[in-house]
């Protein structure tokens, strides 16, 4: 019982990246039908709002205090971040949440990038083959990630999450097991809650505002929301930004789980298209679904239990290619995914 | 007349690639190593153009046909011969296979589904030739020859020594004739020679299959497969047959990569390596016969050039200009140079996407238009 606990505590944070970076490239398929390659390079981008943020608030003041002597034998320099030289105690408290800050900061960062891809480059695709957008977007994450590469250097930036947040939670206890069963890092707790809220957040965004109702109609028809009168164009502009945002923030708040570097994005990029194939082409519910299932499916298929048992039948390990092996199987056997409408690219 | 046209591109084709090492000499490029990579990828990039080009399927996963051809190599060089024409024949084979179960599953879809499903299979095959197959792959480290293996065709050679890779005796990295032509040491490689006959090899079946009813019916799927089907084809035989060549050449295309330097590492199998590819041929021009090879040289030329300038060499360029302009112009270029190629690359490919979807070719075909008026005569022939 705990170790199952534990592989569906191991699945979800990687199911929560998953869920969100293919919650973003539905909603940019669903509204506007593009294909979009560069979604990997927005989660990428993300991840360095971060480490801009972190380094912003790092930038410190020199002063040589002749008292203290380093261990070279030289007078010892003092670096003092200047927010903490400007804001006190505060300044402390960014610094040590410099997580939360970046979140802050890359909400209107993100969407602001959203808002000029679409406008400035995806726009002009949308009456060009597909093959053609999947190119110019591939195009767009490759220069993305060597500008980051350019900026940054190829290293992974370690990035650390608040103190408070940081080590583990004994889950097991909080669910009434014995002790010591089912340890879990209380930040990938705070990532699977974070990615939630999100989700949450922008569901309800989408099914209780106007704005989201006009963006749904115009998803189911988009034709007509515009013989109506309404700018459709312009709303799904935004919900490109959205998207792009909702990218970011998976990104953002994914920094101290995994060290960000310039590649971080493709590699989740193919994952991300595989769940959204998996979870249904322009199926919002879907995509998340199929975030979280594959990203559980793919930690329980690490088990050693299960890994025992499918060797016991015979067959190799399948553990690193499960996620691929049902994307195969699903897009055979039902191409429209678990929650795609019928019809819905189907060929 | 196309016939007279295609047998003089052959032949100019031919004696270009055959006076490769001459003609590139005045670009610092005409070392075997590099003209071997021009060769490798332009067979490689050939076979996706007829994938890609002809019938619009664009595939992600075509490294990994590349990368099952280098590994089908290495193993005959360790199991049977260094011989490499043995070596080609089992990568061609495995690959071709291999892209036959690829293809029959991807295949049946098309569009975005199509590239996903690609995508999905290649790096599952990356993925697996790191951790399962390592048996077969050598997983992170390569599949590298050792003294040990049996080579049971061979002789055995001086002791404590790699035999090296040729073809009837003739070794792939010997330089068989290294003359000085107008200044320049020209390097004559045999390795060269054969990746430039399998390369006019590969072009000439691709100008056969560009002008046979074959390939007239893979353009008709490209431009409205729909109404194909409504006349009663069925289309998957043919894009099927079209997936497997361009696997097949894929896999010619990692044997000699394998043969010029016998090692096979998964890498090769990532499906940005694979994304490469697509660089390629777009970029050169796709569904045209020259693009891809244009594009393959192009891609690799410059890499290998870009990849040299540092930021001493653009100090030297710029050394005319006044000082502060000097340091600016560099700061300006230096990303885009040495380490930062890729972003270069990005650009290009960005660039010829939106503005030039036809490719280098294309480019040419206008800018040779606006030279000889023809666009002009056009329009003044509609307006009349």
């Amino acid at each position: 019982m705990d170790a199952i606990l534990l592989q569906v505590l191991n699945g979800i944070d990687k199911g929560s990246a998953y869920a969100l970076i293919a919650l973003g490239l539905t909603l940019i398929f669903g509204t506007l039908g593009v294909v979009n390659f560069a979604h990997g390079a927005l989660f990428m981008l993300g991840a360095f709002v971060a480490v801009t943020v972190g380094k912003i608030l790092d930038i410190s003041k020199i002063t040589i205090d002749p008292e203290r002597l380093d261990f070279l034998g030289n007078p010892a320099k003092i670096r003092t971040p200047y927010v903490t030289e400007w804001f006190g105690d505060f300044g402390y408290w960014l610094i040590e949440w410099s997580v939360l800050v970046s979140v802050v900061v890359a909400i209107p960062v993100m969407v602001l990038i959203g808002i000029i891809m679409e406008r400035g480059l995806i726009k002009h695709f949308y009456n060009r083959p597909h093959a053609d957008q999947i190119l110019v977007t591939f195009g767009l994450a490759i220069v993305l990630q060597n500008i980051i590469k350019a900026v940054y250097g190829a290293n992974p930036i370690p990035q650390s999450a608040p103190d408070l947040l940081q080590g583990s939670v004994d889950f097991g206890v909080l669910v009434g097991m014995t002790k010591d069963t089912v340890i879990y890092p209380l930040w990938r707790l705070v990532y699977f809650i974070f990615s939630m809220v999100l989700i949450g957040g922008v569901f309800a965004f989408l099914r209780f505002t106007t704005f989201g109702m006009v963006v749904r109609a115009g998803m189911a028809d988009r034709e007509t929301v515009g013989l109506l009168g309404i700018n459709i164009d312009r709303r799904f502009t935004i919900m490109f930004g959205v998207a792009a945002a909702v990218a970011g923030l998976a990104g953002v708040m994914y920094t101290p789980i995994s060290p960000p570097n310039y590649p971080m994005g493709m590699d989740f990029l193919v994952l991300s298209f595989v769940v959204v194939v998996v979870g249904g082409m322009g199926s919002l519910p879907g995509a998340v679904l199929a975030g979280f299932l594959l990203g559980i499916i793919e930690s329980f298929a690490s088990m050693p239990l299960i890994k025992d048992a499918i060797a016991a039948i015979g067959l190799p390990a399948i553990d690193q290619i499960i996620i691929y092996l049902i994307a195969v199987i699903v897009l055979l056997v039902r191409p429209r995914g678990l929650m795609g409408k019928t019809g819905i690219m189907e060929e | 007349m196309t016939l007279m046209r295609d047998r003089t591109l052959l032949i100019i084709f031919t004696l270009f690639v055959l006076a490769a090492p001459l003609i590139f000499a005045p670009t610092g490029a005409a070392y075997p190593d590099l003209l071997q990579r021009f060769a490798i990828y332009g067979i490689f990039a050939i076979g996706f153009n007829i994938l890609f080009g002809l019938t619009g399927y664009l595939s992600f996963g075509h490294a990994a046909f590349l990368g099952v051809g280098s590994y089908a190599a290495v193993w005959m060089f360790k199991l049977l011969s260094m011989n490499i024409l043995p070596a080609l024949l089992l990568s061609v084979l495995i690959a071709g296979l291999f892209s036959l179960v690829v293809g029959y599953i991807s295949l049946r879809r098309s569009g975005i589904y199509f590239s996903i499903l690609t995508l999905a299979l290649a790096q599952m095959s990356y993925v697996l030739a790191y951790s399962v197959l390592t048996p077969l792959t050598n997983g992170e480290t390569g599949l590298q020859l050792r003294l040990d293996d049996p080579r049971i065709l061979d002789a055995a050679g001086p002791e404590g020594f790699l035999p090296s890779t040729n073809l009837f005796g003739l070794e792939m990295r010997e330089v068989f004739w290294s003359p000085t032509v107008f200044g320049y040491d020209l390097q004559f490689n045999w390795g060269y020679y054969v990746s430039a006959v399998m390369l006019i090899l590969s072009f000439w079946i691709s100008i056969r299959i560009f002008r046979s009813p074959f390939g007239l019916m893979l353009r008709a799927i490209k431009t409205n497969q729909t109404r194909l089907k409504y006349t009663g084809v069925s289309t998957r035989p043919y894009t099927l047959a079209a997936f497997v060549i361009s696997g097949m050449f894929a896999g010619l295309a990692g044997g000699l990569l394998a043969s010029m330097d016998p090692l096979a590492g998964a890498e090769r199998m990532q499906w940005t390596v694979g994304g490469e590819v697509v660089l390629m041929v777009v970029l050169g021009g796709m569904g045209t016969l020259i693009g891809p090879v244009l594009g393959a040289v192009f891609i690799k030329y410059f890499e290998n050039i870009f990849s040299k300038i540092n930021d001493s060499v653009l100090q030297g360029w710029f050394a005319f200009m006044p000082g502060w302009l000097d340091n600016f112009f560099v700061t300006i270029v230096s990303p885009f140079v040495g380490k930062g190629w890729g972003l270069t690359l990005g650009a290009l490919f960005m660039i010829v996407v939106i503005f030039l979807p036809g490719g280098l070719v294309d480019g040419a075909k206008r800018i040779g238009r606006k030279i000889t008026g023809a666009d002009r005569r056009a329009a003044k022939v509609e307006s009349k």
